[in-house]
């Protein structure tokens, strides 16, 4: 049995004469999380960039392992927080596809309804994080006033602002309130004259076109090589939306455009983000006024046991594709659960992407990839 | 207001007496308490956000729920340059040699404030993770501890105004410390 | 392709595999020697798997099964399941990253947690644990007193 010392190789011998290695992070304002990047740099040219993961892995698969089916989804919020409703929903289809639950009606559409909102908030947030990178400080205050109203419509549905425990196996946990269908109608108004602000305010400025377009970019072939799902994938011309190549809940009723582009550079990933939050708002409008009558959960039993198999589930969150993986044996608890996340597989081809631009190109890059590190490390 | 009531008095008014002479006025104050109310109505945080909480307080940032009005508008991102340290997200053994650093890289008097349930014991990963640092106060001493998860923007506010508060009264362990060596 | 040109196929390529269709995608079980062959034709099929989404490896105390789920980008509802058994006391098997990309970051993140050893791996090292980490944690027989608190 090879011990581990015997395989590692040393890794102080990158970087020759004339080239410089330099740390960017873990603790810095532009990496949005603990990501430490060891570049290596021939002036300001990059030569090799070395991703080094896990300041923030908190275990969570063998966590999972010694929770029952419903008390692993409160931690997988907390993996891609930004979208946290999607993930609770990738386990709660997880776990209904292994015990052939049959969802209500009226919770499917109450699930899609929230899932939108959360890919709009998580889009609102990323844009001003961007802007912020690239210097631009005022995108930041605009956008963050609009995600404002969306975490009070799911304060006042779920209770929580970030890490909602809404979804569960057989439904949603409570049942939207009676001011709900108003307020989602005046976020939907207010949203569609404040776009058009920030997005005169940043995409037809001059600076940030030249910084991103022709920077970072990724062929077709690459990014089905490097597994690229999500924004990053559409970019470059990959028709991965798992809404529309495996439909779960209410997607097969909507009808909304899977927005490609060609170009793979950061004005693409860019431009299909602010596309995406439109046709979500297309998909909003559909449903808001036909929430059918129902029950907003199935009956289950208290205690919920998976038979003996092995079940896959794929959804589409804001970063890509997320799959949850559940290996069951017939007990309470799963014998092995992996998250197949979106950004582990997108942080790979940052290395292809930005190996030869500047260090100023790397910011606009990184910032396109949307990464969110405790998806990666889990 | 009646929030005032409860705070301990002198905290929130300028520390000194006016006596007032002909031809203008005497103020008489104590060094002290002149220092403490400069440092704390100016307090430069720090951007260290490793998970969750850190959107929160990306949200106390903008514009809805502001901390500019409470003088913490500059957030610096170099510990050098800061005074106060916001660990808003779990620590992992991996992170802590790297926080222990950048509170020592922070020069003095620094405060650190503890924000969500990972920094205060583990949190949610308390049980059955082999990687998990259980509280941040392991590493670095505390001054606030901030529950909830993640805990609301106001609640954030208000452990700030906490943080003020503890330093016009001299009870922070920086100060203590300093007490107890002279 | 359906399942039978996909079974065909894969006989054809290797075959001492099996085949199990009671999930909801075709599994195939291959052994370790054969796998590097079979991924080869399988990305250069008639109908070609070029789209690896998931790598990952379960501990089933005896052996140590790596789990691969492959699709094609031209057609995305044709899914397969492909596992390779190893020996728990010295689990080897080749690695796929110059076939597959994605490959490489999913090979050592199953090398540090599980203890697989791919070879012919450009870049085996530690990922996601500390660098004085002793075991292997995902692991059923894995201890560790001091810092796992049990419920």
């Amino acid at each position: 049995m090879y011990t581990q010392t015997e395989i590692i190789k040393d890794t102080t011998g990158i970087g020759s004469e004339g080239e410089l290695v330099i740390n960017v992070g873990p603790q810095h304002p532009a990496t949005h999380g603990v990501l430490h990047l060891v570049i290596t740099l021939n002036g300001e040219t990059i030569k090799k960039i070395e991703p080094h993961l896990g300041y923030i892995h908190r275990s969570i698969e063998k966590m999972c392992e010694s929770l029952n089916y419903r008390q692993f989804i409160y931690v997988t919020s907390r993996m891609d927080y930004l979208s946290s409703h999607i993930n609770n929903q990738a386990c709660a289809l997880c776990v209904e596809k292994g015990m052939q639950i049959e969802v209500p009606d009226r919770a499917k559409v109450i699930r899609v309804l929230m899932a939108e909102l959360t890919r709009i908030a998580s889009h609102e947030l990323w844009l001003g994080a961007m802007a912020m990178d690239l210097g631009a400080f005022t995108p930041f205050f605009y956008t963050f006033r609009e995600r404002e109203l969306i975490t009070d419509i799911m304060e006042e549905t779920c209770g929580a602002r970030l890490t909602m425990n809404y979804m569960t196996p057989g439904g949603v946990t409570f049942d939207i309130h009676e001011n709900f269908q108003k307020k989602v109608k005046q976020f939907l108004k207010q949203f569609k004259e404040k776009v058009v602000e920030f997005d005169d305010l940043v995409t037809n400025n001059v600076i940030f076109r030249n910084r991103t377009e022709g920077v970072g970019i990724l062929s077709y072939e690459d990014a089905i090589s490097y597994g690229c799902t999500g924004p990053v994938g559409r970019a470059s011309g990959v028709k991965c939306d798992i809404r529309k190549i495996a439909p779960y809940d209410a997607y097969d009723r909507v009808e909304f455009d899977e927005v490609l582009d060609t170009a793979g550079d950061s004005f693409a990933r860019y431009i299909i983000r602010v596309k995406e939050m439109m046709q979500s708002v297309r998909i909003i409008e559909q449903l808001i006024d036909n929430i059918p009558e129902g029950d907003f959960q199935a009956k289950t039993k208290a205690v919920l046991k998976l038979p003996k198999g092995e079940f896959y589930t794929r959804v589409e969150t804001a970063r890509g594709e997320l799959g949850v993986y559940i290996v069951s044996e017939g007990g309470m608890t799963p014998y092995r659960i992996k998250f197949r996340s979106p950004g582990f597989s997108n942080l790979s081809a940052l290395d292809h992407m930005a190996s030869g631009a500047k260090i100023g190109d790397l910011m606009a890059t990184m910032g396109t990839l949307d990464l969110v590190i405790p998806d990666i490390d889990r | 207001m009646e929030l005032t009531k409860d705070l301990p008095t002198g905290a929130q008014e300028f520390p000194g007496h006016i006596h007032q002479t002909p031809g203008g006025g005497i103020v008489v104050s104590s060094f002290d308490g002149l220092i403490n109310w400069a440092r704390s109505n100016s307090l430069w945080p720090l951007t260290f956000a490793t998970s969750c909480c850190g959107i929160e307080m990306m949200s106390v940032a903008s514009a809805k729920y502001d901390f500019s009005r409470f003088g913490f508008e500059v957030a610096r991102a170099t510990p050098r340059q800061a005074d106060v340290i916001i660990i808003a997200g779990t620590i992992v053994n991996k992170m802590g040699p790297v926080l222990k650093r950048l509170y020592d890289q922070m020069a003095d008097p620094k405060y650190v404030i503890a924000m969500g349930a990972c920094a205060i014991s583990g949190g949610p990963f308390f049980y059955n993770t082999y990687s998990v640092v259980k509280g941040a106060d392991h590493i670095i001493p505390v001054d606030v501890y901030i529950p909830g998860c993640p805990p609301r923007p106001e609640a954030l506010l208000h452990a700030l105004i906490t943080l003020q508060e503890k330093i016009k009264s001299g009870l922070t362990r920086e100060q203590i410390r300093d007490e107890s060596k002279a | 392709m359906t399942n039978e040109e996909i079974k065909a196929f894969i006989t054809e390529a290797a075959p001492t595999a099996s085949f199990d269709e009671t999930g909801e995608w075709l599994n195939i079980a291959v052994e370790p020697a054969s796998w590097k062959a079979l991924a080869q034709k399988l990305r250069n099929a008639p109908l070609p798997f070029d789209y690896l989404f998931c790598l990952t490896c379960i501990d089933w105390k005896t052996n140590l099964t790596v789990v691969y789920h492959l699709s094609s980008s031209q057609n995305r509802q044709v899914n397969i399941v492909v596992k390779v058994k190893l020996d728990a006391a010295n689990p080897e098997v080749e690695t796929v990253c110059d076939i597959w990309r994605t490959a490489e970051f999913h090979e050592r993140e199953v090398f540090e947690l599980f203890g697989a050893i791919f070879l012919n791996h450009p870049d085996l090292r530690r990922l996601i644990l500390t660098d004085d980490f002793e075991g292997f944690p995902l692991r059923k027989d894995f201890e560790d007193p001091i810092n796992m608190i049990k419920l």
